[in-house]
């Protein structure tokens, strides 16, 4: 069993204390849907484009307070930004926008990145 | 804002009255207890004053008790001390799947020096079923290891049961009583047990302090090699303020034992059937009955545990979580996949447990707060929607 612990930097608990772009977006130009339940996170991130460029974006997280935090920060960033853009958000980008993670915790990072690419995908995919 | 402490399993405050008893061997009665002289004959008769609460505290003989840095050691010194002194005997250990990890992971050390270990399955509740244990006996068996309680989900498993089977058998017996020890009642020789593992962090006493009891006659080899101290089976200069405080400690313990639990087990039960009333979606986890007076553990469905302590955290509230955000594996709690929860589940675990300090407007405190937390994560949650 372990405790928490204050391992979080202010950024990321004020993004997981009031979590922006909560929710599902009716009729999405794109889904991404990553993780799975065994290693406890799941995200689900939606996006609206409009002529190429990202409109909104909101977001689903089952996981932890990184896991949120990430998901939180990954649509604020994503918002207004180019399909070419938002493709060359890093985990890492996210991770140093929430003033840093902690190393056990990067893999939230990561699973913020890959549902953003999911989405995006997803959107090509549909235009093609 | 009023922290609200609720993890006494994970480490309880020192109880006042026993930093008091400790405080004179820090410094006027500093004296090493193997010393001929009166500064260190003091300190020796301050170790055996504490051994004889402890052994009172069980039934045991005080030379049964040996003092240990803690319920960590206490675990590893019975198992690979008979695994090593009884190795031309056998091979084979059995214990559960359930096992704190000191248990687990000295175990499967073993295992890659050779030895067999049958790790038993539990029941939804977490109880081994002693009929199990009978139909794991080999002739190559030489150590039977079950836990008296679960530090998780707070299930209390049939030691006396399996301890006659052990007898029986003519096998060594271990049960890790860390959970136990000062909280409900033990009886060595009613349990049948040859072992028995303990720790004074976990009832008001000190941290870095522990014993194990082993029955007279039992074959294991000494957990470290060097001085004379506890009659050659654990050398090292004792931890004399540890010593005393797990003594005092153990005083304390014993002369509420009753009505301690008793009144654990009302909070305990208010707590369990608020939560079970005012969240959805929510069960137990453990034993209904057959469980520690203090300990309360529930699976939230759609939330993943981490979120929940943070927000707790936040309005002052310790808990902790089955759920492995915050370990490098990412697998969660082995001993709530062992009860057959799903892996959501077992992410989506709190556990509760109540102490000393425990009090009813702590409890409604709980009550109060966590429902809004559970709604607040849940509508962000997909796996919500897709239960919908």
């Amino acid at each position: 069993m372990r405790d928490v612990w204050s391992l979080y930097s202010e950024k990321v608990m004020e993004h997981f204390k009031n979590p922006r772009n909560v929710g599902e977006i009716e009729n999405p130009d794109g889904i991404g849907h990553v993780g799975n339940p065994v290693c406890g996170d799941i995200m689900e991130l939606y996006i609206k484009v409009n002529d190429s460029t990202i409109v909104d974006a909101k977001f689903k997280t089952f996981g932890c307070g990184a896991a949120i935090a990430t998901s939180s920060m990954v649509t604020e960033m994503v918002k207004g930004k180019s399909i070419g853009e938002a493709l060359e958000i890093s985990n890492r980008a996210v991770a140093e926008a929430l003033d840093g993670l902690p190393p056990i915790k990067m893999h939230c990072s990561v699973l913020a990145e890959e549902a953003l690419k999911s989405a995006i995908e997803d959107y090509l995919s549909k235009q093609r | 804002m009023k922290r609200i402490y609720l993890d006494y399993a994970a480490t309880t405050p020192t109880h006042p009255e026993v930093v008091k008893a400790m405080l004179p061997y820090f410094t006027d009665a500093f004296g090493n207890p193997s010393s001929i002289y009166s500064y260190g004959q003091e300190t020796k008769g301050a170790i055996e004053e504490a051994r004889d609460k402890v052994a009172a505290l069980i039934s045991a003989l005080s030379e049964e008790v040996v003092f240990t840095s803690g319920g960590t050691e206490a675990d590893n010194f019975a198992i690979k001390g008979v695994a090593y002194a009884n190795e031309p005997k056998g091979n084979h250990i059995i214990t559960s799947s359930i096992e704190h990890h000191a248990v687990i992971e000295t175990c499967k050390f073993l295992e890659r020096r050779g030895f067999r270990v049958t790790y038993l399955p539990v029941d939804e509740y977490g109880l081994v079923d002693p009929n199990d244990v009978k139909k794991a006996i080999t002739d190559k068996t030489i150590l039977i290891s079950v836990m008296q309680a679960s530090n998780e989900v707070g299930t209390v498993e049939p030691i006396a049961e399996i301890g006659r089977i052990a007898k029986e058998a003519g096998i060594y017996f271990h049960t890790d009583a860390v959970q136990t020890a000062g909280h409900i009642p033990i009886d060595v020789n009613q349990l049948g047990v040859d072992l028995l593992s303990m720790s004074a962090h976990k009832l008001y006493g000190p941290k870095g302090v522990g014993a194990l009891y082993i029955r007279k006659g039992t074959k294991l080899i000494p957990f470290m090699h060097g001085g004379e101290q506890e009659r050659r089976r654990r050398a090292s200069t004792e931890n004399v303020p540890g010593i005393v405080g797990f003594g005092k400690a153990v005083e304390l313990a014993q002369q509420e034992i009753s009505e301690e639990a008793e009144r654990l087990t009302y909070l305990r039960d208010q707590l369990i059937n608020g939560l079970l009333e005012r969240i959805d979606h929510t069960r137990l986890n453990g034993h209904p009955i057959m469980r520690l007076p203090n300990n309360v553990n529930v699976s939230v469905d759609f939330v993943e545990g981490e979120s929940m302590l943070l927000n707790l955290d936040l309005e002052g509230i310790c808990a902790s979580t089955g759920s492995a955000c915050s370990s490098s594996s990412l697998e969660p709690s082995h001993v709530l996949l062992a009860l057959g929860l799903a892996h959501e589940q077992a992410h989506g675990s709190l556990r509760f447990s109540l102490g000393k300090w425990t009090t009813d407007e702590e409890i409604e405190r709980v009550l109060d707060v966590l429902p809004g937390i559970v709604a607040k994560l849940r509508a962000m949650s997909p796996l919500l929607k897709s239960h919908r």
